[in-house]
């Protein structure tokens, strides 16, 4: 057990019960703060992996903005307590077993027939740092970063029109 | 350094656990953050293959992810506010009916 082992299982103990515990909270606001607490423990896996800049927009964006989005609507719905549904009552079981095999097949895939292997021990110095990421940002992904720009606007537009009241 | 199998490994369990989500609650907001579940999980992966080739690209990726996320939440959840204010509810089995 050397202490990487030790910190990975920790946090990926902390993540997989965080996500567990959002499936299955009957209150929408538990689920939210669970879901936070996934995000900020996958931020850390970020920072172990050399992602140091992605590891605090992760924070911030995701953990920060849209998680506070998430619990502004639930308390402005009032949707906090959520009923019981017993419409399909086969769906749950059904869901839960092809979820198992979805599971199964994806992890049998990946150690049994292609598996990564291991990375580097060291990175290169400024690996995944602000000025690294906006490098190849700014020159190799300049297009892309453009249209992310006039996607957020539309979205922006579309959230504006969907949230006003008719006449 | 651990084996990138192990955080991909990770990654394929948070996305199962993301998927059941979506399958098995009723409630449209809770269906909202398996999705991001979904989203975060193959975030997880992105980085964990741009730490193995040493590409800073993988991480440029999660970027554009955690944007179209974004976007997707913002519309979304006006989405959820206005089903809300006809139907007084946001069980998706209540929205059966195509028109209002």
């Amino acid at each position: 057990m050397t202490p990487d082992l030790i910190v990975f299982i920790i946090l990926a103990l902390v993540s997989v019960a965080a996500a567990l515990g959002m499936l299955f909270s009957k209150n929408a606001v538990y689920a939210a703060l669970y879901l936070i607490l996934n995000f900020v423990s996958v931020a850390v896996f970020y920072l172990i992996l050399g992602g140091s800049f992605i590891a605090v927009s992760q924070v911030a964006v995701y953990a920060g903005a849209i998680m506070v989005l998430f619990l502004f609507v639930i308390m402005l719905l009032g949707a906090e307590k959520l009923g019981p549904n017993k419409t399909l009552v086969w769906q749950r079981p059904l869901a839960i077993i092809l979820g198992v095999i979805l599971g199964i097949e994806t992890l049998y895939v990946l150690f049994a027939q292609a598996s990564p292997g291991t990375a580097a021990s060291t990175l290169p110095s400024g690996f995944g740092s602000p000025s690294a990421v906006g490098q190849v940002l700014f020159n190799q992904y300049l297009l892309p970063f453009e249209i992310t720009s006039v996607l957020l606007l539309v979205a922006m537009i579309g959230a504006i029109v969907l949230s006003k009241r008719e006449q | 350094m651990l084996p990138i199998s192990y955080y991909v490994a990770l990654s394929a369990i948070l996305f199962t656990i993301g998927a059941v989500g979506v399958l098995i609650r009723r409630n449209a907001i809770i269906i909202f953050m398996s999705v991001e579940l979904m989203l975060n999980a193959a975030n997880l992966a992105f980085v964990a293959f741009a730490r193995l080739h040493e590409a800073i690209s993988g991480q440029i990726f999660v970027f554009f992810v955690m944007t179209v996320a974004a976007a997707e939440v913002a519309v979304g959840l006006a989405l959820i506010v206005a089903i809300f204010r006809s139907k007084q509810s946001i069980d998706v089995d209540q929205l059966s009916s195509l028109k209002g």
